[in-house]
């Protein structure tokens, strides 16, 4: 391939290749948005659940309870937690797709941090949920 | 015949000029302040996703019973409990400071050394002040 300017680079990558955005991993771009887009969302929520928090330290456990079957309290809790976990499954795979070169080893890890992140996503949630509506 | 994985360095330039990306500094050869605040950026995160089994022991115990949650105050409030959440507030704070750097870096933005250092000053002090506020309106 040769530039308008002369620049000659030897390259086999074609440009339909290029212009489908396909590299050796083949998709990607997907996971950058999602990881740009639930960080925007954690920036109001992180300010709210840390305020919240703050303000329940050292309150009875009946506090606790009627803060988290606040319905508006449950939606935020829930909504956090789902930006959370997608965010840090994204996040912790990605450092473990760099720094791991032996490919089961990578692979192993990285299926491990998604179902850690799922599990744990799905408990808060049942908790909030139970919170909420058993009261 | 080039290396086939050449193919893999070759950019474009906003307005259209061929290019080969270039590599990032290795970090055997140099390093400063910056390189380690990225390293920083992931290894708060890292650590705020360990935090993360704290809270959700803290949302299933609130939803399990007093007997439960009086479990995971009890911990929250032994010294390693303390150290626990005073990591993780220090951490989520860095990691949000330098996140937002990161949006912003994401806009095309703020790329200029002179603009990067002052960045420094905003990340490392609003860590420290939110940190701090947030230990405050707690304990008080």
């Amino acid at each position: 391939m040769a530039d308008a300017k002369g620049l000659k680079i030897d390259t086999m990558r074609s440009f339909l290749g290029r212009a489908r955005g396909q590299g050796a991993a083949h998709s990607g771009f997907h996971e950058w948005w999602v990881q740009r887009l639930t960080s925007l969302a954690l920036l109001p929520l992180t300010l709210w659940f840390v305020w919240s928090l703050v303000h329940l330290s050292g309150a009875p456990y009946a506090d606790v309870r009627a803060w988290g079957g606040n319905p508006v309290n449950a939606t935020l809790l829930l909504a956090l937690i789902a930006a959370t976990f997608e965010h840090m499954r994204l996040g912790v795979a990605g450092v473990a797709e760099d720094y791991i070169h032996t490919e089961s080893i990578k692979l192993t890890v990285v299926l491990g941090v998604k179902a850690a992140s799922a599990l744990l996503a799905l408990a808060a949630a049942i908790a909030v949920l139970k919170l909420a509506i058993a009261g | 015949m080039a290396d086939i994985r050449d193919a893999q360095m070759v950019g474009r330039t906003s307005d259209g000029r061929l290019v080969q990306r270039p590599l990032s500094g290795h970090l055997s050869v140099y390093i400063n302040f910056d390189m380690v605040m990225s390293v920083g950026h992931r290894v708060t995160g890292i650590a705020i996703a360990v935090g993360t089994v704290v809270l959700v022991w803290f949302l299933v115990a609130a939803a399990s019973g007093e007997a439960a949650y009086a479990n995971v105050s009890w911990f929250l409030r032994t010294p390693i409990g303390y150290l626990a959440l005073l990591g993780w507030t220090a951490a989520l704070w860095y990691h949000y400071f330098v996140g937002i750097r990161h949006l912003i870096w994401d806009t095309g933005r703020m790329f200029d050394v002179h603009a990067v250092k002052r960045s420094r000053y905003f990340i490392l002090g609003g860590t420290a002040v939110f940190t701090l506020l947030t230990w405050l309106i707690a304990l008080t």
